[in-house]
């Protein structure tokens, strides 16, 4: 069994990614399905005693699959807007991601 | 193929001229990226049909590239479907939502392969494995490879009772013919919804080995990805990293791999919930 950490703490960063992946403003994220779904999921399997759960831990490993899931989705995005989103780039941009600058002609061009 | 279909995607959704080209920063020269769809709905929820659970967009339900309409089996896979397109921001971004995809491919089968095909296809990914391909020079990664990956090995060895080992040779390892039975008649026991999400996962981590590993739920996705990117890792820890190439790739594979175990489970599970009984 994959080793993965407190329930809550996954609990904690999956509504995270919610809120922060939620859409249009002015809807409270806690009205989205994914957010009773998620409780009621956790509250249901939740146990009291220290005993071995199998359908808790498959459901927590479910948890934290999707929670790398949604992290790594804004990430990419967050790169891809970064680095990929916005065409072609000018010489003198490509220049500069890799640490040169283009000459500079004293009194203009030609 | 999925910019020109979406127009179809939704029942008696009229057709709307396309956004806008944002303009490319290389002032209007060279290459821009092509338009992405605007949200064209305000809210998203879930319904209980015949065929399962679909998805509205404001009252309109989705449908598949092909036209068919989106359902699927389980609830929280159609949660985390709605999910997906609820957090769609100004555009629609079809490469972010990999469980999306995935169900369309179920829907669709684009591809026209039965049950027999995908198992074939994912058996002999058992030939050109990752885990089974060593390097002998250099001495460091070699090591890596060994301590990292031969655990893995081991397990694999020992849940499904074969033999698989492991070879620094070109030709790969010489895999017996009853290790590929033993795969193939326990894919078979999957349906077909899961074995797409199997197939996707092997493809996407080049290793059966480390997919059964994800879908047993015997090591986690970060674990799985770190196995399956492991020289790569080593060349990063002795070159340096580039956050736009090796992190995106890290990022997206990540991704990929997280949805498709996703779907495998909520696919292939049926939800049996046994309450304790409650003394008065």
């Amino acid at each position: 069994m994959a080793a993965l950490g407190s329930p809550l703490r996954t609990l904690r960063g999956l509504l995270r990614e919610l809120r922060l992946a939620s859409g249009p403003p002015g809807r409270p994220y806690r009205d989205t399905a994914a957010y009773r779904h998620l409780l009621a999921a956790f509250r249901a399997h939740r146990v009291t005693s220290e005993k071995l759960c199998r359908a808790q831990q498959e459901l927590h490993f479910q948890a934290a699959t999707y929670l790398c899931l949604l992290r790594s989705v804004r990430h990419l995005a967050a790169l891809h807007r970064e680095y990929h989103g916005r065409g072609e780039r000018s010489p003198e941009e490509v220049a500069g991601l890799v640490g040169f600058r283009l000459p500079q002609q004293p009194g203009g061009k030609g | 193929m999925w910019r020109g279909r979406c127009r179809r995607l939704l029942l008696g959704c009229a057709p709307r001229p396309a956004p806008g080209v944002p303009k490319g920063t290389g002032g209007g020269r060279g290459y821009a990226p092509p338009a992405e769809r605007k949200r064209f709905y305000q809210n998203v929820s879930i319904s209980q049909g015949e065929g399962g659970f679909e998805i509205n967009l404001d009252h309109r339900k989705l449908k598949t590239p092909q036209a068919k309409l989106f359902t699927v089996p389980s609830e929280a896979l159609a949660i985390a479907v709605a999910t997906e397109w609820d957090s769609q921001k100004d555009t629609i971004k079809f490469y972010t939502m990999h469980l999306t995809t995935l169900c369309n491919t179920a829907l669709d089968n684009p591809t026209q392969r039965s049950k027999g095909q995908l198992i074939r296809a994912a058996v002999k990914f058992l030939e050109t494995d990752t885990v089974c391909y060593r390097v002998e020079e250099p001495a460091a990664l070699a090591e890596l490879q060994k301590n990292e990956w031969d655990p893995i090995v081991a397990w694999a060895e020992k849940r499904y009772n074969v033999a698989i080992g492991s070879s620094t040779s070109i030709m790969g390892p010489n895999i017996p013919a009853s290790t590929r039975d033993t795969f193939s008649s326990h894919l078979a026991s999957y349906n077909m919804w899961a074995l797409q999400g199997i197939e996707y996962v092997i493809t996407q981590l080049k290793s059966l080995i480390l997919s059964m590993g994800l879908i047993d739920r015997h090591i986690t996705v970060e674990k799985a990805v770190l196995l399956s990117r492991l020289e790569e890792e080593y060349q990063i820890q002795r070159w340096g990293k580039v956050e736009w190439a090796h992190d995106y790739d890290l990022c997206e594979l990540c991704a990929r791999a997280a949805a498709g175990t996703l779907f495998v489970h909520l696919c292939s599970e049926s939800s049996t919930v046994k309450h304790k009984l409650l003394q008065d």
